[in-house]
C-alpha cells in the first residue's frame, strides 16, 4: 500500500472536565490530525460559584472569605485586593504594620503558589518528584500560616483594614528561619532538578509562544504576559502597600532557550520571581515597624458612602482587581472581580488555531498558564 | 509617551469624537466617563490606537443592574482601561436601557473582550451587537435567566436535582 | 474448626464457612488497595493533593495511586464545590467505576453547599443529591488527616463487604437521572 492510499480524518476530541491535568475542571474540545492540533474550543463554568451573587448577599466583612475561595493558591492577595478596594472606597487608613504584615504574608502566599504551579507543572510533563519535593517546602509555609491564622488554605488573614491576628516574634523568626533554608540552596535545587533538565527544556523550549502584543490584546497579565517580555508588574507599575519602599527586580523572559514567550519562559519568570518575594519579605522583616496591626473600628463594620472604584493588585497569576459599587449600605451593591486566570486561558484557543501545536503540548501550555479554576469560573 | 490626568485624557477624546463623552464624574473615588452607547465602539479604537491615550490592556467589563433609577431602569456597563506603556487609567461607563441593553461589541479592538462580554450577557443580559458567539459562558447552556439583574429569582430545581435553599 | 464456627454462628448458613473467608480475603485486599479517582474540584482537591504528597503520604495506607479515569479506581473523593453545570458529569462518572464503589464527599460544598449555600444559584446543595455518598468528611477545607480518617472508615466499610450480598447498593436512595 502506498503512503497516499492511508486515510487519515480529523477528530474532535474532549478533554476534560475531569482530566488530571487540566488543574481542575476545564474542559477543551479539540479537532485534531492525527497528533496536531488544528482547532480548539475552551468551556468554563464548571466551578461557577456565583461570587458575585454572594457578595450582594452579606455585607462587606462577610464577603472576604469568599474572596479566599476564587483562587484558593493565592487567598491572601486576593483578601488583600478585596480589602484594598473596599479601603479605598471609604478612605480607611490601614495602620504601618498591617501594611509590612501584609507584604510578608502575600509574598509567602506568592512562594506557595509558584511551588504548587511548579511542582504541577512538572506532573503535567511527566516528571513526578518535583511535585514532591515542592509540596514539602509548601506545607513549611502552610505551617506558619497556620501558626499564624489558623487556617491552611482559605486564610481570610488580610481583612478591610488591617490583618486579623498580630504577627508574633516567634512566627517573625520562623519565617526568617524559612527564608535562610529556601533562598538560594532549596530553589537552586528546583533548578537542577527541573528547570535544566534536558527533557524538560525540550517539552517546553519554543512551545506555545505568545507574542507580547497578543499577549496585552488577550489581557494576560502577571507571570504570563511577564515570559513574553512585557515587564508588567502592578507592585511597581501602580504600587499599593508599601512596596515602593522596598527593593526588587521584575523578572522577563528572554526566550534564553527558545523563543520569548515560550513555556519554558513563562516557567522560569515563576522561578526567579520565588527569589524576589523571599527578597522581599526578608526587606520587610528588617524593618517592620511596632504599632496596631488593624483599625479596630474597620473591624467592627463599615459602610462606604455612594460610590464606586476599581483597584488592582498583583496576585501570583496577575491582575487581581475589584470593582465595587456602593449604594450607601452596609451590603455591597455589586462586586465584581477580575480574574486573572480568566483572561489568561482565554488566549488559549488562539494558540492552537495560531501555531502548530501537538496534542501533547497542550498540556504543557495549559500548565504553563498556570490556572486556577476557582478563579476562571468564580 | 507620558502618563496623562484625566483632564488631559478627556481633551483628547474630545478633540477627536466631541460629542462623544455625555458626562464626566471626577468627584468620585475614581473619575469615570460616560460614554453615548452608539458611539462607544468609535472610542474604544481611539483608546487604543491614539499614541497619547494607549489604552492597550482592557482590564475588566462590569454590568450593574439599577432598575430603580429616577430616569428610568438602566443597566450599566462599565469599562476599565488600562496602559502598560503609559501606566493611566480610564474607567469609561456606557448606560443602556434596561428594557433592551444593547451596546456594541469591543471584541475588534482588544480580543480579551471577547469572554469578558460572554460573561457580561451570561449574569447581567447585556446583548453585545456584533459579538461573534455570544452565548452563556459560566452558567449551563440551558440556564435561564441572568443571575445578577436584581429580580432574579433561582430555579427550584434544574434538570431534576433541587434547588434547596435554606 | 471452633475460630471458624464462631465467626458464623447462623446455623442457617454454617456451612458456607468458605465463602466467609474467602471474603475476609476479598476484604483485606481490597481495602489495603484503594486506587482513589483523581476527582479535583475546587479548594478541597488542593488538600487532597497534599494528602498524596510528601508530608502527609497517603501511599502509607495503600491507597496511593490516584487513577486518571474512573474505570480503575474503587473510591470517588468527591472534592470542592459540584455546580450544576458538572453535576452531570459526576453521574457520569459515578457509573464508570466498576463495583464495589465507594464516594467519599470531602468539604462543607459537597456535603450541603457549604459557604454556597444561601447565594449559589448555581451550585449543587450536596452531591448526595446526585450520587450515593458513604463518608462525609467536614471542614472548609478538610485537614489533610480528616481526609486519611475517612479513608480509614471507608476501609472500615469495605471490611464488610459480601461477594454474594448486593443488598448494600440496592437499599440506597434514588438518584436523580440527568434529563
Ligand atoms: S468546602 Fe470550602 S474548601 Fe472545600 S471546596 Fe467548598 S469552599 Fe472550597
Amino acid at each position: 500500500m502506498t503512503e497516499a492510499k492511508i486515510r487519515t480524518e480529523e477528530m474532535l476530541l474532549n478533554m476534560g472536565p475531569q482530566h488530571p491535568s487540566t488543574h481542575g475542571v476545564f474542559r477543551v474540545v479539540v479537532r485534531t490530525d492525527g497528533e496536531l492540533i488544528l482547532e480548539s474550543q475552551s468551556h468554563i463554568g464548571y466551578l461557577h460559584r456565583c461570587f458575585e451573587k454572594c457578595a450582594e448577599g452579606n455585607n462587606y466583612l462577610q464577603v472576604v472569605p469568599y474572596t479566599d475561595r476564587m483562587d484558593y493558591l493565592c487567598a491572601m492577595m486576593n483578601n488583600w485586593g478585596y480589602a484594598a478596594s473596599i479601603e479605598k472606597l471609604t478612605g480607611i487608613e490601614v495602620p504601618e504594620r498591617a501594611e509590612y504584615i501584609r507584604v510578608i504574608v502575600a509574598e509567602l502566599n506568592r512562594v506557595a503558589s509558584h511551588l504548587l504551579a511548579f511542582g504541577t507543572y512538572g506532573l503535567d510533563i511527566g516528571a513526578i518528584t518535583p511535585f514532591l519535593y515542592a509540596f514539602r517546602d509548601r506545607e513549611r509555609i502552610l505551617k506558619i500560616f497556620e501558626k499564624l491564622c489558623g487556617q491552611r488554605l482559605n486564610y481570610s488573614y488580610v481583612r478591610i483594614g488591617g490583618v486579623t491576628f498580630d504577627m508574633t516574634d516567634e512566627i517573625l523568626s520562623d519565617i526568617e528561619a524559612f527564608c535562610d533554608y529556601f533562598d538560594p540552596k532549596i530553589i537552586d535545587e528546583y533548578d537542577n532538578l527541573l528547570s535544566y533538565n534536558g527533557i524538560f527544556i525540550s517539552r517546553t523550549a519554543n512551545v506555545g509562544v505568545i507574542p507580547a502584543d497578543l499577549a496585552i490584546s488577550y489581557g494576560v497579565t502577571g507571570p504570563s504576559l511577564r515570559g513574553s517580555g512585557v515587564p508588567r508588574d502592578l507592585r511597581r507599575d501602580a504600587p499599593y502597600g508599601i512596596y515602593d519602599r522596598l527593593e526588587f527586580d521584575v523578572p522577563v523572559g528572554s526566550g534564553e532557550m527558545g523563543q520569548v514567550g515560550d513555556c519554558w519562559d513563562r516557567y522560569m519568570v515563576r522561578m526567579r520571581e520565588m527569589r524576589q518575594s523571599i527578597r522581599l519579605v526578608r526587606q520587610a522583616i528588617k524593618d517592620i515597624p511596632d504599632g496596631p496591626f488593624c483599625d479596630k473600628k474597620a473591624f467592627r463594620g463599615v459602610k462606604p458612602k455612594a460610590g464606586e472604584t476599581y483597584k488592582k493588585v498583583e496576585g501570583a497569576r496577575g491582575e487581581v482587581g475589584f470593582y465595587v459599587v456602593s449604594d450607601g449600605t452596609n451590603i455591597p451593591y455589586r462586586v465584581k472581580a477580575r480574574a486573572p486566570s480568566f483572561c489568561n486561558i482565554s488566549i488559549l484557543d488562539k494558540l492552537t488555531s495560531m501555531s502548530d501545536v501537538m496534542l501533547a503540548d497542550l498540556v504543557a501550555i495549559i500548565g504553563s498558564l498556570d490556572i486556577v479554576l476557582g478563579e476562571v469560573d468564580r | 509617551m507620558a502618563r496623562l490626568e484625566i483632564g488631559q485624557i478627556i481633551a483628547v477624546l474630545k478633540e477627536k469624537l466631541p460629542e462623544a463623552v455625555s458626562e464626566e464624574v471626577l468627584d468620585g473615588v475614581d473619575p469615570v466617563i460616560v460614554v453615548k452607547a452608539e458611539q462607544w465602539a468609535a472610542v474604544a479604537e481611539l483608546c487604543r490606537d491614539d499614541s497619547r491615550l494607549g489604552f492597550d490592556l482592557l482590564s475588566c467589563i462590569t454590568g450593574v443592574d439599577y432598575p430603580e433609577r429616577e430616569e428610568g431602569a438602566e443597566i450599566e456597563v462599565i469599562y476599565n482601561l488600562d496602559s502598560t506603556a503609559n501606566l493611566h487609567e480610564l474607567t469609561v461607563k456606557v448606560k443602556l436601557p434596561r428594557s433592551d441593553p444593547r451596546v456594541a461589541s469591543v471584541e475588534g479592538t482588544w480580543a480579551t473582550a471577547d469572554w469578558h462580554e460572554r460573561e457580561t450577557y451570561d449574569l447581567v443580559g447585556v446583548i453585545f451587537e456584533g459579538h461573534h458567539n455570544l452565548v452563556r459562558i459560566l452558567c449551563a447552556d440551558d440556564w435561564v435567566g441572568h443571575p445578577l439583574r436584581k429580580d432574579y429569582e433561582p430555579p427550584d430545581s434544574f434538570h431534576g436535582i433541587k434547588n434547596v435553599i435554606y | 474448626m471452633t475460630e471458624i464456627e464462631n465467626r458464623n454462628p447462623d446455623p442457617l448458613t454454617k456451612n458456607v464457612v468458605l465463602m466467609t473467608a474467602v471474603d475476609d480475603i476479598i476484604n483485606a485486599t481490597r481495602a489495603n488497595s484503594v486506587w482513589p479517582l483523581t476527582f479535583g474540584l475546587a479548594c478541597c482537591a488542593i488538600e487532597m493533593m497534599a494528602t498524596g504528597a510528601a508530608k502527609y503520604d497517603l501511599d502509607r495506607f495503600g491507597s496511593g495511586p490516584f487513577r486518571g479515569t474512573p474505570r480503575q479506581s474503587d473510591l470517588m473523593v468527591v472534592a470542592g464545590t459540584v455546580t450544576h453545570k458538572m453535576a452531570p458529569r459526576v453521574k457520569r462518572l459515578y457509573d464508570q467505576m466498576p463495583e464495589p464503589k465507594y464516594v467519599i464527599a470531602m468539604g462543607g460544598c459537597v456535603i450541603r453547599g457549604g459557604p454556597y449555600v444561601k447565594h449559589g444559584y448555581h451550585v449543587v446543595k450536596g452531591v448526595d443529591l446526585v450520587i450515593p455518598v458513604d463518608v462525609y468528611i467536614p471542614g472548609c477545607p478538610p485537614r489533610p488527616e480528616a481526609l486519611l480518617e475517612g479513608i480509614f472508615k471507608v476501609q472500615k466499610l469495605m471490611k464488610r463487604e459480601k461477594i454474594l450480598d448486593r443488598t448494600r447498593r440496592t437499599t440506597k436512595p434514588e438518584v436523580y437521572q440527568p434529563v
